[in-house]
């Protein structure tokens, strides 16, 4: 026992054996959110069966199976639910059965032990809805103006037929709103600001500013104009759309009339086969990541949060590298070593331990309120009491994270410094370059790769905190992205979505919980994946610079 | 053979010296290119130079020996004003370098470095390409014409007899080379910017006996361009490549004289006990 302790042995074992669990941990966390978050867009088959609890009338249940438990028997009786006397064991279901409009909890458990044998109709229908979440059903009629034109069986190709025109539609109402109108309010807005600003300089005289007045009243009239055709187009397409609606059978038989204009998407699940799902899971999985959220986040696409996400990583990156490596390249190379740098030093590296709340804590009150805040009290006094810059914003958020950020890269950066052999330096003072040309043509560009890595941990890092944008900049939902064909094209003033927050306010700010789970995993899934995207181009970018520059050393 | 028979039992076989040259040298006749009066140089508290006085000649080579800490690459370092980059170092006295002092105040250290070239004990290119290598210098200079570049380059690395072995790789990074290419590479380097005087540092004591032999071969075609001051422990190679010696000890200068005369008949009992192996 002592010889194989000596032997080294216990020691490769408890290294080797830390190895295994960190890599079982990292992969089945990556596999757990993987699955979860790529299985929800996988249309899963709609169930039928009978539930019949004892003394009650039997009721038809039509949804999807979410996920089942299996209890004792003792349990779901402490906690009051009617479960049969023979009974030890009871698996129930959780059931999603849609139509919030119609039945009102779109989520119920039933009990295996009531219910009937499970049926799974080809002709069970599935909507995604704009309101009320999915509805689940069996499509009995379609009409147009309130007629009914086909019914039964038939309704199905002239339903899909007319589905068709009818997104082309609400695609387009949607383009109307989103971007033609907010163009027009934005100018609107600008008027408005321009004239507010006319009234606050008293330097004007009369007669000009009359004229003033005069033309951003006529530009103000044409934008009225612009505005009611856009108007006017819009409500045409909806009138279109509201002659168009379907009637679908619930499972309780009622009738429910669906407008074909709330409709975003149908699909009959039992009815698909193996390569229609998959088409149609690529399609969701591709209209998850490019589209606008809905109903509070839990419908529709995160497309604004990847790329709120994305852009603050960029800008935070922009301005950490820079003033991380200067920082770097004065602190190693031209300040004096001594007790003065160690304690910067020290506090450098002490500063990454701070927690990123404080940071957060301290953006708000430094570049929102302070920064901002005399950025407005400058530049946008006309839009005061309303803040243009002093409120949550994208800059802001990227300059916390910034410097959040920037003890990884000084550290490093000094690291890769350091690292230059004093020869190389010698060789070219000794070429007769001063010291600042021995540091910009030889010592920057070999600890380029070093740097890199600085920028690496950074983004690692800045790219998955929630804490401290919470504070400076990031909203639950952000109406626009900020970056628009409206000049000045990027709007750093704006706020924005993050995909942390994003996973936080889907999964416990949500008011459907249930609904919201899946959104959960497939959002984290997406972040990691950004994460591991933003690192590979980094890490592909290090490697290039240090094939360049190889030396001996490394 | 001029030689007459040495009396000492020699570390250095006596065929080695060039003494077959035509013409005796004479080093009160050479013309100067460094002059060195009263040096003394300190590392902290450390009197690492005694005050030297000595002439380096023009287009000649000079030889410092003698054992470790002796204070020759110190001696050589301050020619080009190396030692500054050391916080502790300083130096009192004069050198002069076509009669100017070259620790005068005024005196620009990177314009010194110019024409005071310098290669290192390792050979340290630059981790870029071979062509940007030789290039550098001239870069610094803010030299941009391509064509001019590539003549230098040509140029230089003739000089170092390199051209033949990379003139298909010029573009490739220098840290594909061999080590005694590497070297050939620096020489180059140093050659470009056509200094005055070249200080060589121990250059051959990274190589292989082949890369030191072609060191040495270059040294001896160079000195038609250049002062070459080397440092080495070899005392054979000092006594194949230099035309002048000297030999330190403890900071101190002990003999000066032409190669010949240093290794045959030392005017000191100490530089005889030196080369004939007693002690260093």
């Amino acid at each position: 026992m002592k010889e194989w302790m000596r032997s080294g042995t216990p020691w490769v074992w408890l290294t080797g054996g830390a190895v295994a669990v960190s890599l079982v941990m990292v992969l089945g966390l990556l596999l757990m959110i993987g699955v979860r978050g790529l299985g929800h867009f996988w249309p899963s088959a709609v169930v039928e069966f009978d539930y019949a609890q004892e003394g009650q009338q039997p009721v038809r249940v039509l949804g999807e199976l979410s996920r089942s438990e299996t209890l004792t028997a003792a349990a779901m009786r402490e906690a009051g639910h009617a479960v049969p006397e023979d009974q030890e064991i009871v698996v129930r279901h959780l059931i999603k059965r849609g139509n919030r409009d119609v039945t009102g909890s779109d989520f119920v458990w039933y009990l295996g032990s009531y219910s009937s044998e499970w049926r799974y109709p080809s002709d069970a229908m599935v909507l995604e809805r704009l309101t009320w979440g999915d509805f689940i059903g069996y499509l009995r009629e379609y009409r147009e103006d309130g007629e009914v034109i086909v019914s039964g069986s038939e309704a199905r190709q002239a339903f899909e037929a007319r589905l068709q025109e009818t997104q082309r539609m609400v695609r387009e109402i949607a383009h109307i709103e989103r971007v033609e109108i907010g163009a027009v309010n934005r100018e609107m807005e600008r008027l408005r600001l321009v004239e507010r600003g006319l009234n606050l300089r008293d330097e004007l005289g009369a007669a000009e500013r009359e004229q003033r007045q005069a033309e951003l009243a006529a530009e103000r009239a044409e934008l009225d104009a612009e505005y009611a055709a856009l108007q006017a187009r819009r409500n045409d397409l909806r009138s279109e759309l509201r002659r168009y609606s379907i009637v679908a059978e619930v499972m309780d038989g009622r009738m429910q009339e669906i407008q074909l204009g709330e409709i975003v998407k149908a699909w009959w699940p039992n009815d698909m086969g193996f390569f229609a799902k998959l088409g149609f899971y690529g399609q969701s999985f591709w209209d998850f990541i490019s589209g606008f959220p809905r109903e509070a986040n839990t419908e529709g696409g995160i497309l604004p949060a990847i790329f709120g996400t994305v852009m603050m990583v960029m800008i935070m990156s922009v301005v950490v590298t820079p003033f991380g490596v200067m920082a770097a390249i004065y602190l190693r190379e031209y300040a004096k070593q001594g007790p003065l740098t160690r304690a910067i030093r020290i506090s450098v590296n002490n500063l990454a331990g701070v927690p990123s709340i404080v940071f957060g804590v301290f953006g708000l009150g430094f570049f929102v309120y302070f920064i901002g805040g005399g950025i407005d009290q400058v530049f946008y006094q006309e839009a005061l009491p309303s803040p243009t810059y002093g409120g949550p914003a994208i800059i802001w958020a990227s300059l916390t994270l910034a410097l959040l950020t920037l003890p990884v890269v000084i550290v490093s950066t000094e690291e890769g410094l350091s690292r230059i052999p004093a020869s190389i330096r010698q060789g070219s003072l000794a070429l007769g370059a001063t010291k600042a040309e021995t540091l910009w043509r030889v010592v920057v560009p070999l600890s380029a790769p070093a740097m890199m890595t600085g920028l690496i941990l950074a983004v690692a890092r800045a790219a998955g905190e929630v804490a401290p944008l919470m504070l400076v900049g990031v909203v639950k939902l952000a109406p626009s992205l900020p970056v628009d064909g409206t000049a000045p094209y990027l709007h750093l003033d704006r706020a924005f979505m993050h995909l942390g927050f994003h996973i936080f306010d889907v999964g416990f700010q949500s008011p459907n919980v249930e609904a919201g789970r899946p959104l959960v995993y497939a959002t984290a899934l997406v972040l990691v994946l950004i994460i591991i995207i933003l690192n590979l181009t980094a890490i592909a970018i290090r490697n290039r610079l240090r094939e360049k520059y190889k030396a001996e050393s490394d | 053979m001029t030689e007459t028979k040495s009396p000492l039992t020699h570390a250095v076989d006596p065929s080695l010296l060039s003494s077959s040259r035509a013409e005796k040298l004479r080093l009160e006749q050479e013309a100067a290119a460094l002059e060195v009066k009263n040096l003394n140089a300190y590392y902290g508290k450390d009197h690492a130079l005694k005050n030297i006085n000595m002439m380096i000649p023009a287009k000649r080579v000079t030889a410092f020996i003698g054992p470790s800490g002796c204070g020759k690459s110190t001696l050589l370092r301050c020619f080009n004003r190396m030692n500054d980059l050391i916080d502790a170092f300083h130096a009192e006295g004069e050198i002069t370098l076509d009669g100017k002092n070259i620790y005068d105040k005024r005196v620009d250290v990177a314009e010194l470095r110019r024409q005071v070239g310098m290669v290192f004990q390792k050979p340290n290119p630059f981790p870029k390409s071979i062509y940007e290598n030789v290039a550098y210098g001239l870069r610094l200079q803010g030299v941009r014409n391509r064509r001019y570049l590539d003549e230098v380059v040509e140029k230089s690395l003739r000089r170092a007899a390199l051209w033949d072995e990379v003139k298909d790789r010029l573009h490739e990074n220098a840290h594909g080379l061999s080590g005694g290419q590497q070297q050939r590479l620096v020489i180059a380097r140093a050659v470009a910017i056509e200094p005055e005087v070249l200080l060589l540092d121990e250059p051959a004591s990274a190589l292989d006996p082949l890369a030191t032999l072609k060191i040495e071969e270059l040294i001896f075609e160079l000195k038609e361009h250049y002062t070459i001051v080397i440092v080495t422990h070899n005392m054979q190679q000092a006594a194949r490549v230099s035309d002048y010696t000297a030999l330190m000890y403890m900071g101190e200068l002990v003999e000066y004289s032409d190669t010949d005369t240093l290794f045959t008949t030392p005017a000191k009992k100490q530089t005889e006990d030196y080369i004939t192996g007693r002690y260093g």
